[in-house]
């Protein structure tokens, strides 16, 4: 038997090492995602002081700081019982859908867009952020870099700095937006609106009008039909920092709408022994392994998910993009894992929209911008939407508001099943006859990409790449082959 | 001339060190210029191999950031440290041990039982912990070992500078990479930083008395923050005065207290202890004399978890470095 090894030089979160294992006939008996990384802040946030949380948790990613800081500030209104004042609740979206614009439009064109737009079998060292930029020309290529910019510099005024943000409290924001800054940011939000349908664009143009991507998009290698969870608002939009939890079943049949309160009603977490990460499940459903079909308990969140779940979007732009992308794709539920990558830019010209939306707010400048707490805290949790998923924080205190008990379910656990799945799934695709391909490290690093998990959040970088190498042993334990990307 | 070896690394850390050099903006392109970057996990394809096939001192330079937590990770930076003629401990990780360091109030076995065993969602009636190696059928699955203790990088191997912060800021990665590049660097083991406290830039220096006197501490959500006032002057525990300056103060002006991602300046060996007996010199200052011991004590009670606050990033790197497991 042989086993291959995808391995990047670390093994750190950020990071995750694919094994796979091959039968006598050189076909792929079993392939694994390990993510070999744990730090702990389950416990060593108890005896925290609970204000402090959202000063803390960031420091779990700083890829999405953002989005730990907001899942904690709502567990802290929970805590406290404390309803954020108006304004202060959309300066707290305003500063979230700038994040996620900037976080969704950064993973397409570094991570996802290599793929896509340079094409799936170009030479490796032309598929990363400087072959997309050759492809598409300088101009887009330095909005890009404009687009985040901005974005971040909303963040920086809103949160202190874009990179751990520190402007949450329970009841509300410890800083008020002015005049001028709302300007700024008005402009921002034009200018990711424009960018993102640019964007759009750009993926119609080389993305759809291709049938090679076409047919990997809507093809068998790529699709799970899983259950999907998202965030959804009163009229079941999308939204990405507040409402309902809905979960929809492979069929598209609503199967659950709960608030997070309720989260232990209906999400699970299985342990195996070989990997740091826990994996996420429908309690009602069960833990059936890693196989979908209704009836395991494996869901899928983040972008295509989270426009599974829902009935649409809640700005007039990502709505006719919204309807557009199901419509090419034969309508509700999508199960291409490769649609992700569609979903993920209709989801970032929604938050540009909510941006110049929330921005053009009269109330964005009020200077009523918290709300302090009075009643004993106890318990609380939070939800948001991160850009990988939903992100649920649920902390317990003592009277005096110091943590007794942690509990993080974050967004990539969600996702941890499946993904360890579509990565199974291509390499039995791909692995045939012990023949392994040069393309397969590609093939394969598509599968999880299109999740843009956490633990691959080390790709947001320049050039953008997860560096991997494939190594193959005989049945004796020598290498005989080795493939680097 | 051949352009100077670089290699970026990365321990228990979160990848924010990785975006705060992503947002040099254009000027990672400068810096990708001037250098030969060797190492970057993050973003290009070396491999341990690559290094470990290089001359002692070969890489003029190796950025390090995250703390120490697992046995791989001390591997991989004591090869760098073979390899590299200077060393730089990047970010509050790296260099107090950072919030992975929170860590230390606890030990591995009570990290597994909370996270794998104890925390509701979880469906483990086995009590099944990763294991350093598993069997499965179709062969064996390995993981790294996971310490006991959160290590700094200093206490891992010799440091030479300290890039301080969570994350460090653009401005003083360019100056540190900039000194490096024209030979102009102090002496080793500086902090490469302002050599001043976070108060004497703070922009609400001058709302901050000459004598400071806490009589009520007060928490942040229990009033309303006044967003010019010094925070000390509010009764909010600020770690500013016990904090080394450089950051841009971007907290202060979120209307946020400091929380010592910064560490302290020269010459401080414990940045805890160094805050604890700040707060202690002005807890009820005015009218200590008329006070009763209990108020006292009341008064001191009052500070919300003061090791996670003194502590917050210096844990690992203080005297105590962790607490003693019973």
């Amino acid at each position: 038997m042989r086993k291959i090894t995808i391995d990047p030089i670390t093994r750190l979160e950020g990071h995750g090492k694919i094994e796979i294992f091959l039968d006598d006939k050189g076909n792929c008996e079993r392939a694994t995602l390990q993510i070999p990384e744990l730090r702990g802040f389950e416990k060593f946030s108890e005896g925290r002081a609970a204000e402090e949380m959202p000063r803390i948790t960031t420091m779990i990613c700083g890829v999405c700081p953002t989005a730990h800081h907001m899942a904690s500030a709502k567990a802290l209104d929970d805590l406290f019982k404390v309803e954020p004042t108006s304004a202060a609740k959309k300066i707290r979206e305003l500063m979230y859908n700038a994040f996620t614009a900037e976080d969704h439009i950064l993973h397409f064109v570094f991570l996802g867009g290599p793929d896509f737009i340079v094409g799936p079998s170009a030479p490796a060292a032309e598929r990363n952020v400087l072959g997309v930029i050759g492809k598409v020309g300088l101009e887009v290529g330095g909005k890009v870099i404009e687009m985040r910019k901005r974005m971040r510099q909303v963040m920086r005024i809103i949160g202190g700095k874009p990179v751990m943000p520190s402007c949450a409290l329970p009841g509300g924001v410890s800083r008020k937006i002015d005049e001028d800054e709302r300007k700024t940011i008005i402009e921002a939000g034009e200018y990711g609106v424009e960018f993102c349908q640019v964007a759009l664009q750009l993926f119609d143009d080389v993305v759809l009008k291709n049938k090679e991507y076409v047919d990997l998009v809507t093809g068998d290698v790529y699709a799970h039909k899983t259950y999907y969870m998202g965030l959804v608002d009163d009229n079941n939009k999308v939204n990405f920092y507040d409402g309902q939890i809905r979960v929809v079943d492979p069929a598209g049949k609503e199967f659950a709408k709960f608030k997070a309160q309720d989260y232990l009603d209906h999400i699970q977490e299985h342990v195996e022994p070989w990997t740091y990460v826990r994996f996420s499940f429908l309690k009602k459903v069960g833990w059936k392994g890693f196989v979908d079909g209704k009836e395991s308990g494996v869901f899928r969140v983040a972008p295509l998910a989270r426009l599974n779940a829902s009935d649409g979007m809640a700005t007039p732009l990502a709505q006719e993009a919204y309807e557009k992308m199901y419509e090419v794709l034969g309508g509700k539920p999508v199960h291409s894992t490769l649609a992700f990558h569609w979903a993920r830019l209709v989801e970032a010209l929604y938050a540009a929209e909510r941006v110049r939306e929330l921005a053009k707010d009269p109330e964005i400048t009020s200077d009523d911008i918290v709300n302090l707490p009075t009643e004993t805290p106890k318990e609380g949790v939070g939800v948001v939407e991160a850009p990988r998923g939903t992100l649920i924080h649920h902390y317990q205190t003592d009277d005096n508001g110091i943590i007794t008990k942690a509990n993080l379910i974050v967004a990539t656990q969600n996702n941890s099943a499946a993904i360890n799945m579509s990565v199974e799934k291509a390499a039995k695709a791909l692995i045939q006859k012990g023949n392994v391909p040069e393309g397969i490290l590609n093939m394969i690093e598509m599968a999880f990409r299109a999740y843009d998990p956490c633990h691959a959040c080390a790709t947001h970088s320049l050039p953008g790449r997860t560096p991997l190498e494939v190594s193959v042993y005989n049945a004796d334990g020598e290498m005989i082959k080795k493939l680097v990307n | 001339m051949a352009k100077p070896k670089v290699a970026f690394y990365w321990c228990a850390s979160c990848g924010g060190c990785e975006e705060t050099v992503v947002d040099l903006n254009e000027d990672i392109l400068k810096v990708a210029d001037a250098v030969d970057i060797v190492l970057w996990p993050v973003a290009l394809d070396f491999k341990r191999k690559d290094i470990e096939a290089m001359k002692d001192g070969e890489i003029a330079v190796s950025f390090i950031n995250g703390a120490v937590r697992l046995g791989e990770q001390e591997e991989m930076v004591k090869l760098l440290r073979k390899k590299s003629g200077l060393v730089v401990a990047f970010g509050a990780c790296a260099h107090l041990g950072g919030i992975p360091g929170l860590g230390n109030f606890y030990d591995r076995e009570s990290i597994f039982n909370r996270v794998y065993k104890e925390v509701p969602t979880v469906d483990n009636p086995k009590g099944i912990f990763p294991q350093q190696k598993t069997k499965v059928k179709e062969g064996e699955l390995t993981l790294p070992e996971f310490y006991d203790t959160v290590k700094t990088l200093d206490q891992t191997i010799d440091v030479d500078y300290y890039l301080p912060g969570c994350p460090p800021p653009p401005d003083l990665i360019m100056a540190a990479v900039q000194a490096i590049l024209k030979g102009e660097l102090p002496e080793k083991g500086a902090v490469l930083a302002p050599n001043k406290a976070l108060c004497d830039t703070c922009p609400r220096a001058e709302s901050k008395p000459d004598k400071l006197s806490i009589t009520e501490v007060k928490r942040p959500w229990q009033i309303k923050m006044d967003p010019e006032l010094c925070f000390l002057a509010q009764g909010i525990i600020c770690m500013g005065p016990a904090t080394r300056t450089g950051c841009g103060e971007t907290c202060i002006r979120a209307n946020q207290p400091c929380r010592g991602c910064f560490g302290p300046i020269d010459g401080v060996v414990d940045q805890g202890a160094k805050a604890l007996s700040m707060v202690a010199s002005i807890l009820g200052l005015d009218g200590e004399q008329d006070m009763s011991e209990e108020e006292v004590k009341k008064l001191i009670d009052s500070i919300a978890d003061p090791a996670g606050t003194v502590y917050r990033f210096g844990l690992a790197a203080s005297l105590l470095r962790r607490k003693r497991m019973e």
